[in-house]
């Protein structure tokens, strides 16, 4: 049997969603599913959990690339195969952990992993910088301002000692998105690494009739830059668009809904920094991600502008924030004027909100403290 | 479809942190297609552009989405990767596979993809990245008849539903996440396949409040675990973390010598509403002040743990910043039980409220969240039929352009200026 293109609809199968998880639980957390009373980190990328039946389920979380081989695949199966019944399973974070009940098939476990190179990276529990969420960039995606598979391998080369350690003053998470859509969410992580584009959109106005439903493309902009507009193309007067640029801030919707108006460009685009963000109820509310470094170049294949400037934000928080602070938690103790004096960023009109109700980021109090930014005041 | 020269990718193939290049550059070994994939991003490289094409529509017969077209700009020099789109795999609750499974998938993509893929997506599927539009219909027919497995969702549609491990082998959970995620997913498949929304929207599942799957922060409705009762203490094991027996926060920050564990300092302190105490050598909580943060219980998980009375608070309208800036999820509902016995009804009649009027109401490409923006949440609250508390909000308004229904108001908005008139010369 299979497909058969000449008759699509007959014995076809839709709507039956995913497969039930529950084939797919290793067994000893089938058997204390709900029942678990207390976990330990015994050391970095172990997790101990003890069940009230005294069972145990031994952890090892590793590290991979999100862009993953299907070889890669079979290769953590045959792992999984060895020590771990057949089951393995994925964090949200793109981590892998594999799974067992006992203490020794989880030291040939780690003894396996360790011994095929450094596919398999020991850690991303606890105290420590653990893998980074990213999006497509480069690989696959249309409006990226930057690619996200590289610039992620290279932090994470810089920041590989936090991965397999617990020194820092609490987790510290990391996330990449390639354009201002954001498919990688990174508007609430500690430090945010975000693709944007400085330049607006150009108009292919040879190619825009056909390809573009031009009320959509207008429709699109949320700061309504995008207005209908003549223009001759080869002697004939057509419909088109243009973009008020003064207006434009470059978020690519207008090239979501119409493909004649791309807006990437080599020196245009580039990586900006926000820092301060968290999700977790814990202790605060959760936090958005606040601009600290409005451009950064791309300068494939290494980045070093922008891994140094993410190696400097974590040492200097490492260093200073208390025990259980969050980056942002952190900053907003110090208050923002000191972070930008501790971590030596130059500040500059960019990290002032000019979009709607930016007025609530505003400094409304006479208090303050004094930085190197207010000596021309005080000196 | 041969090798390419790339130095720079090359680069990335040095460095401790497992590499993306070195793994396609294995799996062309199999697939060549792969070699084309390094080709065109080490184009991207040195251009510092993307080298795909705009989407395109493609997709699965009868499906509105779960397939995102791609193709590149220059197939002439890079023919393995012309066209080259992603199928998004409906992941089971909370990623756990069997191998079995899981090299069932890396067989059919072996057969009918590039070999390459993302575990998982941002959403939480699986995606199987770069395929021909001639190879969806079979890949989906043996996907379905083979692995028992759907696609998931994209487009303006109930995107793929994601919970965080929950009870599985989380002991914060309070309640299971795996099991309703599951059966919403399927309960919604219609809306998850077929677009019929203004646009997007998502439901995510965390068991606590440190929420792992982020979905306050990324769910059009976020389902957050909790309770109601008090928090449990094992006094005993209290003494043993104040003894320094058993590890702060389960050891997490063992990487370095933070010095004896001082209950005072690191819990009863950094408690966000000061509701804790020691009376004696007795740890207290003023439960009726406890906001549920989860910081005391992380610390020391051996003595505290979640009350037994538990359920889910509701949030609603988290996105990200595009279009009106970014939004956490309002909190709506504060308490609600989970329960698998009535089918999640509870929960089931709060998504329908915002359904039946957001898709009649909302604006193309709106967010639940900017539709309550839009209309303020006090509206939105008498929309879905939500009685306002003071904890819908986090201080009241403090200008007073109140606005007033006709009804509230004795004697209505009609007046007659005449009788007024009589008593008040112009
Ligand atoms: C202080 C806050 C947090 C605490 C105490 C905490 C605690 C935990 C614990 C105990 C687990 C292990 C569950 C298990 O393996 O049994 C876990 C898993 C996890 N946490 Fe957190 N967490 C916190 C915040 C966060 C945040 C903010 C994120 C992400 C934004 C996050 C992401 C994760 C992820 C991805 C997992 C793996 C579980 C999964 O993939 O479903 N956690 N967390
Ligand atoms: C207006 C905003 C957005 C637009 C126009 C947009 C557009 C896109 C496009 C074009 C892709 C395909 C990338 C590729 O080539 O594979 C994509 C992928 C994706 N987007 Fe978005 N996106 C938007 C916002 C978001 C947001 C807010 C989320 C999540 C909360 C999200 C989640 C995803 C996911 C999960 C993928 C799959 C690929 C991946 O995981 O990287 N998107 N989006
Ligand atoms: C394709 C889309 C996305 C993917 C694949 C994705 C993936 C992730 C992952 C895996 C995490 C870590 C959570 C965990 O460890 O359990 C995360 C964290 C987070 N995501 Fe997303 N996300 C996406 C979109 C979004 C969007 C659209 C938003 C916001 C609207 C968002 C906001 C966040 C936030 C705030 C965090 C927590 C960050 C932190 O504390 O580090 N994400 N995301
Ligand atoms: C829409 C809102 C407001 C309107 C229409 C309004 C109107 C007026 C008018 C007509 C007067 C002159 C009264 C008179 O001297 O006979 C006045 C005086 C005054 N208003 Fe307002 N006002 C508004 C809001 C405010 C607010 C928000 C404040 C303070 C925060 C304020 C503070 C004052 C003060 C201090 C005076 C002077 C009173 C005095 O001379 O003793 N007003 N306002
Ligand atoms: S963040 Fe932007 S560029 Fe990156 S995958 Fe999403 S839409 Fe594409
Ligand atoms: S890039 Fe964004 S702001 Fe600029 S014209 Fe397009 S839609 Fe409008
Ligand atoms: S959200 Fe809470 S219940 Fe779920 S895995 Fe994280 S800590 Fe455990
Ligand atoms: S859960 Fe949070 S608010 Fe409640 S007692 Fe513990 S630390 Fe305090």
């Amino acid at each position: 049997m299979g497909y058969d293109p000449n008759n699509p609809m007959e014995g076809r199968i839709t709507d039956i969603g995913p497969r039930y998880y529950d084939e797919f639980l290793p067994p000893v957390i089938k058997a204390n599913k709900g029942k678990w009373l207390y976990h330990e980190i015994p050391a970095p990328g172990i997790l101990i959990h003890t069940s009230e039946t005294g069972a145990k389920c031994y952890t090892v979380r590793v590290g991979a690339a999100r862009l993953m081989s299907i070889e890669h695949i079979r290769e953590m199966c045959d792992i999984a195969d060895a020590h771990c019944e057949g089951y393995l399973r994925f964090t949200t974070r793109n981590n892998v952990e594999f799974m067992t009940d006992s203490e020794d098939s989880m030291k040939s476990l780690i003894e396996d992993l360790k011994s095929r190179g450094n596919k398999f990276p020991i850690g991303g529990t606890g105290a420590c910088i653990t893998n980074i969420v990213h999006t497509q960039g480069w690989v696959h995606c249309h409006t990226p301002a930057t690619d996200a598979s590289g610039p992620v391998k290279c932090v994470m080369d810089e920041l590989f000692d936090y991965f397999g350690s617990m020194k820092l003053p609490a987790q510290l998470r990391v996330a990449l998105a390639c354009c201002l859509n954001m498919c990688g969410a990174v508007h609430a992580s500690d430090i945010a690494i975000l693709g944007i584009h400085r330049k607006p959109p150009m108009i292919d106005h040879g190619h825009i009739t056909g390809v573009c439903e031009l009320p959509l493309a207008i429709a699109s902009c949320p700061l309504g830059a995008v207005k209908p507009a003549k223009v001759v193309v080869d002697g004939k007067e057509i419909k088109s668009v243009k973009v008020n640029a003064e207006r434009c801030m470059y978020c690519g919707n207008c090239y979501t809904m119409c493909p004649a108006m791309p807006l990437a460009d080599p020196d245009g685009d580039g990586i900006a920094i926000l820092v301060g963000g968290k999700i977790s109820n814990r202790i605060s509310a959760p936090k958005f991600s606040k601009l600290v470094i409005p451009f950064l170049p791309n300068n494939p294949p290494r980045w070093p502008e922008v891994v140094e400037a993410i190696v400097n934000i974590v040492k200097v928080y490492a260093e200073n924030a208390n025990k259980y602070e969050r980056l942002g938690e952190w900053a907003e103790r110090i208050g923002w004027e000191k972070f930008f004096e501790k971590c030596n960023i130059p500040f500059t009109e960019k990290s002032i909100d000019d979009y709607r109700m930016a007025y609530e980021t505003w400094h409304t109090t006479t208090q303050f403290k004094y930085t190197s930014a207010t000596a021309s005041y005080t000196d | 479809m041969s090798k390419h020269d790339t130095p720079m990718l090359d680069e990335l193939e040095k460095g401790p942190w497992p590499s993306f290049v070195t793994d396609l550059k294995r799996q062309a070994e199999t697939k060549p297609e792969c070699w084309d994939i390094l080709g065109q991003l080490e184009l991207s490289y040195e251009d510092k552009i993307t080298h795909w094409k705009h989407g395109g529509i493609v997709g699965i017969f009868g499906y509105g989405g779960g397939v995102v077209g791609r193709y590149s700009d220059v197939p002439d020099r890079f023919p393995g990767v012309e066209h080259f789109h992603t199928v998004r795999v409906n992941q089971p609750s909370s990623k756990y596979y069997s191998t079995k499974f899981l090299r069932g998938i890396c067989d059919l993509w072996e057969k009918y993809g590039s070999g390459m893929t993302n575990m998982h997506g941002s959403t939480g599927d699986m995606v199987l990245l770069g395929t021909r539009t001639e190879n969806l219909e079979p890949l989906f027919w043996d996907l379905t008849h083979d692995l028992n497995q759907d696609i998931g969702g994209s487009g303006s549609n109930l995107r793929t539903p994601s919970c965080c491990l929950g009870q599985s082998r989380c002991e914060f959970a309070c309640y299971d996440t795996q099991e309703i995620c599951h059966t919403l997913t399927n309960h919604y498949q219609d809306e998850l396949h077929r677009p019929a929304f203004p646009y997007k929207y998502k439901f995510k599942f965390s068991g606590c409040a440190n929420d792992c799957v982020a979905a306050i922060a990324r769910s059009d409705l976020a389902v957050i675990g909790t309770w109601k009762d008090d928090i449990r203490i094992d006094q005993a094991a209290v003494k043993e973390y104040m003894a320094g027996n058993y590890p702060a926060n389960a050891g997490a920050h063992a990487g370095r010598d933070w010095g004896a564990f001082d209950i005072q300092k690191e819990v009863i302190d950094l408690c966000p509403t000061g509701c804790m105490s020691m009376e004696g050598d007795e740890l207290k909580v003023d439960n009726s002040e406890c906001t549920r943060c989860m910081h005391c219980i992380n610390v020391m998980p051996r003595a505290m743990r979640p009350g037994k009375e538990q359920g889910a608070t509701i949030c609603m309208g988290a996105k990200a910043p595009i279009l009106e800036g970014a939004q956490f999820a309002t909190m709506i509902i504060p308490f609600v039980k989970i329960e698998k016995e009535n089918e999640y009804e509870a929960v089931i009649n709060v998504i329908e409220s915002v359904w039946d009027w957001w898709m009649e109401h909302g604006k193309n490409r709106e967010r639940v969240g900017e539709a309550m923006q839009r209309i303020g949440l006090a509206n939105f609250l008498s929309i879905i039929g939500v009685e306002p508390l003071p904890q819908h909000i986090q201080e009241p308004r403090s200008n007073a352009y109140i606005f007033w229904r006709e009804e509230e108001v004795p004697g209505g908005f009609e007046r007659d200026i005449v009788e007024f008139r009589k008593r008040h010369a112009a």
